[in-house]
């Protein structure tokens, strides 16, 4: 155990940091005990700033662990998990597709860990920059995955990610996924947290107990997740998946509420957080960095006379569906904005999919435009997204739908080389 | 050791016969999270099924314990008298033993041939 060094940040202070270095802060404020990393843009900048506070001591008694692979990352994490300890690791794109058997025996093994995704485009093409189709395709998993859409809320879903993520109930690994470069590389004030704060609204570290269901001894191995025959369990396992992520939406409601009582900011009941959408006539559903800016699109747009709106999905597992019924009746049509792909299915955007088929059957809802922009780190000028507004105002109240509508999802920005 | 840990090593810490199976939860919402059990012999059943090839170890054996350092399935057992048997039960016969003899007296012999059985 390293001594407590005397610049150990203790009270709350206001800092100019990258997204990444929040995602880094928000790490060190749960104090984890086990962080495993590998390097990958853009995610590398988190792992460097935590390798800099176990290096210089702030993080005292984290062990930090440097593999090969990031599929040895999941997998040293798991284990780290498996013993009963607060774990945290980063990673993005082309990483966490290396990753992916781990994120099913994660998940599968209920451990509640918490990792930091700076969303990157899948290869090929080669692509670094904001785009969320490497933390959407892992939709299946089993794990919670939260979107970010600020600095600050970087920092702040990761803690709040831990409280939901640890309930004896829940016992789910999660995602915090923000936009590559465009949240992870920017630099904006971000407020840490006092560390006696942080410690009375998160659960206390696991004891030498291990979490509630899952326990080790070196001197007795035993085995987790052991073969199952058909005639087993095994479905009744996978139910139990589901059942904890349909439970833990009531969880992220609560660690939201409280998260506001105790640090006074409000992220809407924590799976979606509304924009002037309830007198709307036509609204977005939106999430990420493009929310953010949305809002001001939202402002501007109703200067001009139009009354529109917007969400922001703040989860997309577990899905807030009643909210997005809910949101649906409020007004007439719904554009969805995807900055990620699902190719083949419904519409040609993972959330836009997710919104139409909760909203199957459901009378009075509105009707969905699905959206795509932005892929790959494409701008989405505030320009654009006024403009999308307007073409949902227009399509609502003369029927007129814009050109570049593809296989049903309008492909907003697409290239025209002259 | 702590109480609760105790409760629950009393628990799973049964011989095969007296641990619940799994049959005995009630139902889905009964059940733990995760299933977890001591790597105890025959925990997956009778591995033996699976050989196709069985290893017979013949006469001129010189009882030098390769075969027994070698079995990754631990079926391999020293006798009394310091010579060796294989447990058919959960040998799968994957034949390393039989690679690895340096005196060739491991034959592997296909089940449908083996005479007696």
């Amino acid at each position: 155990m390293v001594e407590t060094p005397k610049d150990y940040i203790q009270n709350e202070e206001n800092i100019i940091i990258k997204g990444n270095v929040a995602a880094a802060y928000a790490a060190k404020s749960a104090r984890v005990q086990v962080i495993s990393a590998y390097p990958i843009t853009p995610q590398t900048t988190v792992v460097e700033k935590l390798s800099e506070f176990v290096d210089n001591g702030l993080m005292p008694g984290t062990q930090y662990i440097k593999v090969e692979s990031e599929h040895s990352v999941l997998a040293s994490i798991i284990g780290a998990s498996q013993a009963g300890t607060r774990t945290f690791t980063a990673t993005s794109g082309q990483g966490l597709f290396y990753m992916h058997e781990m994120v099913h025996w994660a998940a599968g093994t209920r451990l509640p860990i918490v990792m930091a995704i700076a969303s990157r485009g899948p290869a090929p093409p080669w692509n670094i920059w904001a785009d969320f189709t490497d933390v959407l395709s892992q939709r299946d998993t089993g794990w919670m995955t939260a979107f970010a859409s600020s600095h600050q809320e970087i920092y702040d879903e990761i803690l709040m990610s831990y409280k939901v993520c640890e309930d004896s109930d829940i016992l789910l690994p999660k995602f915090v996924s923000y936009g590559g470069f465009i949240l992870s590389h920017t630099s904006k004030p971000v407020i840490i947290e006092d560390q006696d704060k942080v410690d009375s609204y998160l659960p206390p570290l696991p004891s030498e107990e291990g979490w509630p269901h899952i326990w080790t001894d070196p001197k007795r191995p035993m085995m987790f997740g052991n073969l199952i025959m058909p005639s087993g369990f095994y479905q009744e396992f996978r139910l139990k998946i589901h059942d904890a992520h349909m439970k833990a939406k009531a969880k992220i409601v609560e660690a939201t509420k409280e998260f506001e009582r105790v640090f006074g900011r409000n992220y809407g009941n924590g799976l979606v957080q509304e924009y002037k959408i309830n007198d709307a006539d036509v609204g977005m559903i939106i999430y990420g960095d493009l929310a953010l800016q949305m809002e001001d699109a939202v402002d501007d747009v109703r200067e001009e006379g139009y009354k529109v709106g917007m969400v922001k999905l703040r989860h997309f597992r577990p899905f807030p569906t009643e909210d997005i019924i809910n949101i649906s009746k409020k007004v007439s049509l719904l554009g969805v904005v995807d900055r990620a792909t699902a190719f083949g299915s419904l519409t040609g955007g993972p959330v836009s999919c997710e919104v139409k088929s909760a909203l199957h059957g459901v009378e009075g809802s509105a009707a969905i435009l699905p959206i795509i922009n932005g892929l790959g780190g494409r701008e989405v000028t505030l320009e654009q997204q006024k403009e999308q507004l307007r073409t949902l105002v227009k399509l609502n109240e003369t029927g007129e739908a814009p050109e570049d509508i593809i296989h049903g999802t309008y492909w907003d920005g697409l290239l025209e080389v002259k | 050791m702590t109480e609760s840990k105790k409760e629950k090593w009393k628990k799973i810490n049964k011989s095969i016969e007296e641990r619940p199976k799994v049959q005995e939860y009630k139902d889905w919402e009964e059940l733990s999270p995760i299933p977890i059990s001591l790597p105890i012999e025959g925990n997956i059943g009778e591995t033996g099924d699976w050989r196709t090839f069985r290893p017979i170890i013949k006469e001129g054996c010189t009882k030098c314990g390769i075969c027994w350092m070698y079995c990754p399935e631990g079926v391999i057992k020293r006798k009394d008298d310091g010579s060796f048997e294989i447990d058919l039960k959960y040998c799968k016969g994957c034949g390393i033993c039989a690679k690895e003899c340096p005196t060739n007296n491991i034959e592997m012999v296909r089940e449908s041939d083996v005479k007696d059985g």
